[in-house]
């Protein structure tokens, strides 16, 4: 070891301050950090994330999306409204995601609170949480969020000091299950009055009113739901009896909320790019909201109606600018059905013209198979690798006309046909099981469908083909769900589930291509669990807070799902699954969500599911309007021509 | 053409893995616009490499990448345009045009240099000795430990991979093949001040990592090594050269 001695440099001062300055604080401690997966989860600081100096700020904001980080960065609807709120000067907008179960263990044996990703600071501390619910079995997850931030679980049991609690998102189109934890709810898009309901928070506070002061100003807000300000009772057989307000400042009948012109509003020119690879690690482009399909199991297609487009012009510009802040290498164009935006071959051709030689992906989903879709596919993937997409839902004619999924067998042969004719040879086939009036001949028809596009590909002369080809056909189970026409019908049970799983694996071995096809399916279980909260009433916040005090969280996560645990919940609170799922409704049944009006109207669901029964098909929005109410928001596919 | 950065990796940057820095720069390049040069092929990604991948939890003056340009302003104004579009704790810090015919960083690394700082809060008082059992390890013939591998355990000497060990700043600063700057950048500082610099030796053939040699030391001293305690810190990253060792970015020209 040489041990010489030399002058040293003292640092300068300006270096050493900017030193300090520039680390950032986090709210775990290393030996937390350095033991739990993937770090990066929880030290914020991604590229285009806001700072601000909460000194300067009057209000401060936690989005939380109650699921782990890499789910949570990839939803768009939180990134917008992270934006929209951090344009505003008085406000500081952070998030939040669900600690992983590492991380969870670790916050609760060493009593550290939850923190948002931005500063860092306490979820305690801040002036409201809002939480976007996405699916039903992150409920647990909300849990999971108040728990570890120091907020009572239940709204009543709230103070002065706690923040207020509200939620957005599909699943608020039935809030009743999760009714007890929110203070309120918001119904329908965020780019509307999320403004005005900031605005009335500070006045409150000017005024030196109360937490209930400032819930009766929020429940005079168009589209706001304040729980606590209505009672429910019940009939001996459990159905509801009465749903009624018990404050004057409460409407009987609550609107969504609509954004009515979606090329002049809110959109993050400057999404943040996340360090860690996360589900949607890519820039994503809305190019229309809502759906002129109707399906009649889908709830996004009814409850985003009408449909809205947004300008080609303004997309072109849009996609120019967050590929330019975020340096993505990949596109996505986001929408329940490209196909359907008449503006989608020059906007496709452009993005592929103007990013394509920069090296950035374009990808498409929810593209129907057509002549376009090939020509496309084949110019921005590389066809050996990628697999054709087709949701024909139902597995025969008669059951997709049931469904009025406008899809013909006819149309995905042809569609198969050619896209192997150009050089695909997987595919890619979704179905469910369990839908209404459902047939051993219609469950048989996956099988034959699958095997009849596994046909279509030996009927190619052997020199134009690829290898072998591959089907992976999977199922899920049907859940009927509020705001479609199948809220009233009879959901199967466990068994039920299985047996028609058992069958169609049957019938899937004794296709002639059967070596071709891979079948895979999802588990009953969960999905009971998914159709009990879907079409829940009030009575099961407690079932969520019993299951969650058993020690569950992640229930969407198939490894930490404890089916026996919610059955035990709904047991001891003289609740059954049979009630929530396995019964028809009567059509004059009160329904949990009947005092939430999203436009489409309550009669236009059940003619839809008469026609259901008769197998007669609706024609979308385009064709014909079929009169479903959302006329009334004066705008998108209703007046278009 | 080809260039090398040199990049630190400051504070919670720490937590962000080798993988993710990977794709982090092929993004922040972008961002960056620089006229890159792509592979060919469907997916075609910029001609990027990386020298030595950095462990989760250590923090860096001394990173490097090469990358292939078609075109490119000064070193300068290179810098300048990439820091803009990065995170404050990731920061471009040299840029130089390699020769046509020079080998890729990852090829080259032979030396690493370390910091390894005590945190504040973990030990109460000066560990007795620290000084002492380090140069006695050092001047040992040989340091025998047992490395633990994918197949279970194996013995290693790490004596012929011990370089350099110092205590202060003054020491390291006189080892040979040292670059012009001084001191480390980003490194944290903690307030009880103690540290001790290594020179280890790094690369795709042997890579001895800063905590084989400070459980090897603990062991003298009659303690157990506490990781969380220690704040690792790479300082430097060298090719071997005639008679000794040459930071990665001598090997290159800045661009005026």
């Amino acid at each position: 070891m040489e041990l010489q001695t030399i002058q040293t440099v003292a640092p300068p001062k300006g270096e050493a301050l900017r030193k300090r300055e520039l680390s950032r604080k986090l709210a775990l401690p290393d030996e937390i950090l350095l033991r739990v997966e993937k770090p990066a989860r929880y030290i914020g600081g991604e590229f285009n994330s806001v700072k601000k100096d909460k000194s300067q700020v009057r209000i401060r904001f936690a989005m939380c999306f109650p699921d782990v980080y890499e789910i949570g960065m990839s939803h768009l609807g939180i990134q917008i409204l992270y934006d929209m709120f951090n344009q505003r000067e008085d406000t500081w907008c952070e998030r939040v995601y669900s600690p992983w179960v590492d991380l969870d263990k670790l916050m609760r044996e060493e009593k550290l609170p939850l923190f948002a990703l931005e500063s860092q600071d306490p979820i305690k501390e801040f002036d409201f949480l809002g939480i976007t619910l996405q699916y039903e079995m992150c409920y647990t997850n909300i849990l999971q969020i108040l728990d570890l931030a120091g907020i009572p679980l239940r709204a009543a049991d709230r103070t002065e000091e706690d923040p207020i609690v509200l939620a957005g998102g599909p699943c608020t189109y039935n809030p009743e299950p999760i009714a007890d934890f929110f203070d309120f709810f918001y119904l329908g898009e965020g780019e509307t009055v999320y403004g005005e309901i900031l605005d009335l928070y500070l006045k409150n506070k000017e005024e030196g009113g109360s937490r209930r002061d400032f819930l009766m100003m929020v429940a005079a807000v168009p589209g706001m739901y304040v729980p606590s300000l209505y009672e429910v009772s019940y009939h001996e057989d459990g159905t509801l009896a009465s749903f009624t307000p018990v404050h004057p400042a409460a409407a009987p009948v609550i609107r969504k909320q609509v954004e009515g012109n979606l090329s002049d509003t809110y959109y993050p020119e400057k999404p943040l790019v996340p360090y860690m690879r996360v589900t949607q690690d890519r820039v994503v482009l809305e190019i229309q909201r809502g759906c002129i399909r109707g399906c009649r199991f889908c709830q996004a297609g009814m409850v985003y109606r009408p449909i809205r487009e947004r300008e080609v012009e303004w997309l072109k510009k849009m996609a120019k600018k967050m590929l330019k802040a975020t340096g993505q290498e990949e596109i996505t164009l986001s929408s329940l059905s490209s196909s359907d935006y008449s503006g989608l071959k020059e906007l496709v051709y452009y993005l592929i013209d103007e990013f394509g030689k920069k090296g950035v992906n374009i990808s498409l989903p929810s593209l129907r198979i057509d002549a376009f879709a090939l020509d496309v596919m084949s110019k921005v993937q590389d066809v050996k690798k990628s697999s054709l997409t087709f949701a024909p839902e139902g597995g025969s004619q008669r059951i997709r006309d049931v469904i009025n999924k406008g899809l013909s067998e006819e149309e995905i042969l042809h569609g198969a046909a050619e896209a192997f004719r150009g050089g695909w040879n997987k595919v890619k086939l979704y179905f469910m099981l369990g839908l209404p009036t459902e047939t051993e001949e219609d469950i048989e028809g996956i099988a034959v469908l699958s095997n009849q596009i596994a046909a279509e590909y030996y009927k190619l002369p052997k020199e134009m083909r690829q290898g072998k080809v591959g089907i992976i056909a999977s199922t899920s189970f049907f859940v009927p769900k509020p705001f479609t026409p199948f809220q009233w019908v009879r959901m199967c049970l466990p068994e039920e589930f299985k047996e028609k799983r058992r069958f169609l694996s049957g019938k899937m071995k004794e296709q002639r291509n059967a070596k071709s096809i891979k079948y895979n399916w999802h588990e009953a279980e969960m999905t009971m669990i998914e159709g009990v909260l879907a079409r829940g009433d009030r009575r099961l916040s407690a079932v969520i807070e019993q299951v969650y005090r058993a020690g569950c969280i992640y229930d969407a996560w198939s490894e930490y799902f404890r089916y026996d645990v919610w059955l035990k919940a709904l047991a001891d609170h003289g609740l059954s699954l049979e009630f929530y799922t396995a019964r028809e409704r009567d059509r004059d049944e009160l329904l949990p969500w009947d005092f939430i009006d999203v436009g489409v109207r309550r009669d236009f669901l059940w003619q839809e599911y008469e026609r259901s029964k008769e197998g007669t098909v609706t024609p979308n929005c385009r064709e014909t309007c079929a009169g479903c109410g959302a006329r009334v928001f004066g705008g998108g596919v209703c007046y278009e021509g | 053409m080809k260039v090398r950065m040199r990049f630190s990796k400051a504070g919670t940057m720490k937590f962000i893995g080798h993988l993710d820095v990977m794709r982090y720069f092929q993004k922040a390049f972008r961002r960056a616009e620089l006229d890159m040069l792509y592979s060919q092929g469907y997916s075609p990604h910029p001609l990027l490499s990386f020298a030595q991948p950095l462990g989760v939890g250590l923090t860096s003056d001394g990173e490097y990448l090469d990358l292939q340009l078609a075109s490119s302003a000064s070193s300068s104004e290179m810098i300048a345009r990439i820091n803009q579009v990065m995170a404050p704790e990731l920061q471009i810090e040299s840029f130089v045009r390699l020769p046509d015919t020079s080998k890729a960083s990852m090829a080259l690394v032979a030396a690493a240099d370390y910091r390894i700082s005590r945190k504040d809060g973990y030990e109460e008082e000066q560990i007795e000795r620290f000084s002492d059992c380090l140069k006695e390890l050092f001047f040992r013939p040989e340091i025998r430990i047992v490395k633990q591998t994918k197949k279970g355990e194996s013995e290693l000497d790490l004596r012929p991979f011990l370089y350099q060990a110092a205590i202060t700043e003054e020491e390291y600063h006189s080892w040979p093949g040292q670059a012009v700057r001084l001191r480390p950048r980003v490194a944290d500082e903690y307030e009880n001040g103690q540290s001790l610099y290594l020179r280890l030796a790094a690369g795709s053939e042997v890579n001895i990592k800063p905590e084989l040699v400070m459980e090897a030391l603990f062991r003298m001293l009659g303690r157990s090594y506490q990781p969380f305690a220690w704040q690792l810190h790479r300082l430097e990253l060298y090719a071997r050269e005639e008679g000794g060792f040459v930071s990665l970015e001598k090997l290159g020209e800045e661009i005026e």
